[in-house]
């Protein structure tokens, strides 16, 4: 990439603390589905953006999964060129606005910033946040910044599933010249970015809008087709000559406790995938499927998916939302600022609560939940104090909605279909080896498929692995990197 | 892909077969399997079991009754207009048995899915008796094709209007009490006509396929919606069904669970009528 725009002068930000950043007011935010954070304006970004420091390390770059240039972008957004930020951002993440806003940074880019230290009273680079800044200014000013794609190599690729490995991985094999089919079971692209994460963290008009890129690029998608049964995988291997695989972890789980089956027992999965991709908190009048009027809900889990679930349940305007967890805050899965969001909203924590059984309110719907009490114990196998029942503490709450959100696995709708693609036979996530190809030499698998269940960036740094190593394959017919380091590019950096 | 309707036939009051352009689906689907469609953006994803294919013609054949909003903003495209979405085919195929005598009890709308099933089953060599049943002669569906294709045909009406008087249950009980050695049944219908079906071979030790129409949202095994218990195991009846071991299935979650939406259904038609009401009192107004 050529930028030629002029070196930023060195006027640093020497504030300890990040900008803050301005978000909608709790009382007011749950009676919508409205974004919470409401993002940085330019003088805001600009100023988070000085104050890095342009260390000589970069440790950030390191513990981004895709590899952005960071401090690069930060002093293009520091000399208020915006444009050039973007195109820095693109050359390895094509989805800026999606990013900036679910990336767990905390955990990544920002936890490893030089400025991070909390000994010292001292905040990271408010990095995520200056990414969705010029993500947001990209679609507020229409700027379309289309990558070059690369002149045709006559290669076919098929992606199955478009969450954001498969969105991941289409838009750089599009750019090194492949021409890139996108297959999706549901009727809209995005996978777990358009059923799961709810509108009010990430707005649909925005995945719609990176999808829409895709499409300027050249890459086709195909709705509604689900592979495994509207094709079989042998047939799209015989059409296109590199398969990518990532089918997500769709696949919800259930505790196996008595009561399950009542009405008004949801799947995570399924009551955001009513409330999200099928828009039912707008029944009747803006969609067909409904939602039930709740007025006492519990939900099962600590993870990012039950904070999405109970923020969601808390914005359907109900009298109560419970969390139950059975475990301590300290193991808590979900990402301190989504905690944190769902706190503020009034989201009920029961923490150490294990759940027993769901309550037939006599009419076969859930009526109560009923839980033991837990104290933490010794630690367990994964390190974590094991919760241990406190006997003849049992409580009851009134609920007449309950969603578990305690995991899901693999989704079993594509590898179902082809028992030659081997798979772990625990977990039925697929196997794959240091270059992410599965048993069959030209189908690549990642993202959740492959992990059983991680995060969207995680499973964009996979796609981005993927595409490198399936276009050395087209290329080459090997899908290793012949110069790569021991442990360097073409090494799947999740999976070590 | 657009999903062109090619033919549409009202087969009852109310009810209506669908000739739509689908040529994977056609290719692909079997008898038992289903697909789910959507009206328009704002729609529901509503699953309909496959009634028969035509894969050298690339066309899918879909029967369904309007009773709710969708269904009835279905039954309004005419030839020549697009199915929204459609996908498919999901599901498990109905396992066909070979050499066997086989019994498919249908009722209602569930008599459209007999039919591809009988053909299934003699295309395999089975001889094979259908058992249709309606509420009365004028909501009997698809008589003839399943007559040109099974050994035998018995019609029931509750009313007595047509064919023998009385439920299904009666026809089937007569049938093996009067010396038909029946290998298995497959039934297709309202859940109380199948859960009585699957009692009355129940004492005769005949194995019952049971075709179960739980809720759905994705139908790919992503939600858990459609969740039946079956031997007292909870089973995606999406992804592993939709048929059952019909002697396993708990039908009374079954039927509980599809009751559950109803007052949301009926608001979503009501409000769906009233909106057509204002809209051509609208027109009549301003013309």
């Amino acid at each position: 990439m050529s930028d030629e725009s002029p070196k930023p002068k060195k006027v640093l930000n020497k504030s300890k603390v990040k900008t803050p950043m301005r978000e909608q007011d709790p009382a007011a935010r749950i009676f919508n589905f409205e974004e919470v954070p409401l993002g940085y304006n330019e003088q805001e970004a600009t100023g988070e953006a000085l104050r890095c420091i342009d260390c000589k390390d970069k440790p950030c770059v390191a513990g981004c999964p895709v590899g952005i240039d960071i401090p690069a972008f930060l002093q293009l957004v520091g000399a208020k060129d915006f444009e050039g930020a973007l195109r820095k951002i693109k050359e390895k993440n094509f989805l800026p606005a999606i990013c900036g806003r679910v990336c767990p940074q905390e955990d990544q880019c920002e936890m490893v910033c030089t400025l991070n230290r909390p000994d010292k009273g001292r905040e990271s680079g408010g990095i995520g946040r200056v990414e969705r800044f010029l993500g947001d200014y990209a679609m507020e000013h229409n700027l379309t910044i289309t990558p070059t794609v690369a002149p045709s190599t006559g290669k076919r690729v098929a992606v199955i599933g478009s969450g954001p490995a498969g969105l991941t991985a289409a838009s750089d094999m599009v750019q090194k010249g492949h021409a890139v089919t996108v297959f999706e079971a549901l009727h809209k692209p995005g996978g777990v970015l358009f059923y799961g994460i709810p509108q009010f963290r990430l707005p649909k008009e925005i995945l719609m809008r990176e999808v829409d890129g895709l499409r300027d690029m050249g890459v086709e998608f195909v709705m509604n087709y689900p592979v495994g049964k509207a094709e079989s995988l042998d047939s799209i291997r015989e059409r296109f000559d590199v398969v990518f695989v990532s089918t997500g972890a769709g696949l919800p789980w259930f505790l196996g406790i008595p009561g399950e089956n009542l009405n008004g027992v949801y799947s995570a999965n399924e009551f955001l995938t009513r409330v999200n991709l099928m828009g039912g908190y707008k029944f009747p009048d803006g969609s067909d499927t409904p939602v039930k009027k709740i007025k006492r809900i519990a939900v099962i889990g600590a993870g990012n998916t039950a904070m999405d679930s109970a923020r969601t349940a808390k914005r359907l305007q109900p009298e109560v939302v419970y969390l139950v967890y059975r475990r301590s805050r300290l193991e808590m899965p979900a990402r301190v600022e989504e905690i944190h969001h769902a706190e503020q909203e009034g989201v009920e924590f029961n923490l150490l609560h294990s759940p027993l059984e769901l309550v037939n309110d006599g009419k076969g719907a859930v009526g109560a939940i009923r839980c033991q009490e837990m104290e933490l114990g010794e630690p367990d196998a994964s390190g974590r104090r094991k919760p241990v029942p406190i006997e003849g503490k049992v409580r009851e709450f009134a609920v007449d909605t309950v969603v578990i959100a305690i995991g899901q696995g693999p989704n079993p709708l594509l590898t179902a279909d082809c028992p030659e693609l081997t798979r772990d036979p625990k977990k039925g996530t697929i196997l794959i080896n240091d270059v992410m190809q599965t048993s069959l030499p030209n189908v690549f698998a990642g993202g959740d498929i492959v992990t059983g269940g991680a995060t969207v960036i995680l499973a964009m740094g996979q796609g981005r692995v993927a595409a490198d190593a399936m276009h050395r394959y087209l290329m080459t017919g090997d899908p290793r990197d012949p110069f790569a380091q021991a442990g360097g590019s073409g090494v799947c950096p999740n999976l070590m | 892909m657009g999903n062109k309707i090619v033919r549409v036939q009202e087969l009852a009051p109310r009810t209506r077969l669908f000739e739509i352009e689908a040529p994977h689906i056609a290719q692909r689907g079997k008898a038992g399997q289903f697909v789910i469609l959507r009206v328009n953006d704002e729609g529901e994803r509503v699953p309909l079991t496959l009634a028969s294919r035509d894969p050298g013609k690339g066309t899918i054949t879909l029967v369904f009754q309007e009773v709710g909003k969708t269904t009835e903003m279905l039954g309004r495209l005419q030839v020549g207009q697009e199915i929204h979405d459609l996908a498919g085919p999901l599901g498990k195929p109905t396992e066909i048995p070979t050499g066997k005598t086989v019994v498919c009890v249908g009722g209602g709308i569930g008599n459209a899915v007999v039919w591809p099933q009988v053909q299934a089953l003699k295309e395999a060599g089975n001889r094979c008796i259908a058992i249709l049943g309606a509420r009365t002669k004028e909501l009997l569906i698809l008589e003839d094709e399943i007559r040109a294709l099974a050994d035998e045909t018995i019609i029931t009406t509750d009313d007595g209007s047509y064919g023998r008087k009385g439920m299904v249950t009666h026809a089937l009980t007569d049938l093996i009490e009067g010396g038909e050695k029946v290998d298995e049944v497959i039934t297709i219908g309202p859940v109380v006509m199948m859960k009585f079906v699957c009692r009355a071979t129940q004492p005769f030790g005949i194995p019952t396929q049971a075709s179960l129409n739980p809720l759905m949202v994705d139908g790919t095994g992503m939600c858990g919606a459609c969740r039946v218990t079956v031997g007292g195991k909870t089973r995606f009846a999406c992804v592993e069904g939709p048929e059952f071991d019909g002697h396993q299935v708990d039908f009374d979650e079954l039927i509980t669970r599809l009751a559950y939406y109803q007052p949301e259904e009926r608001a979503s038609l009501d409000s769906y009528h009233r909106c057509r009401l204002e809209a051509a009192a609208d027109r009549l107004q301003n013309p």
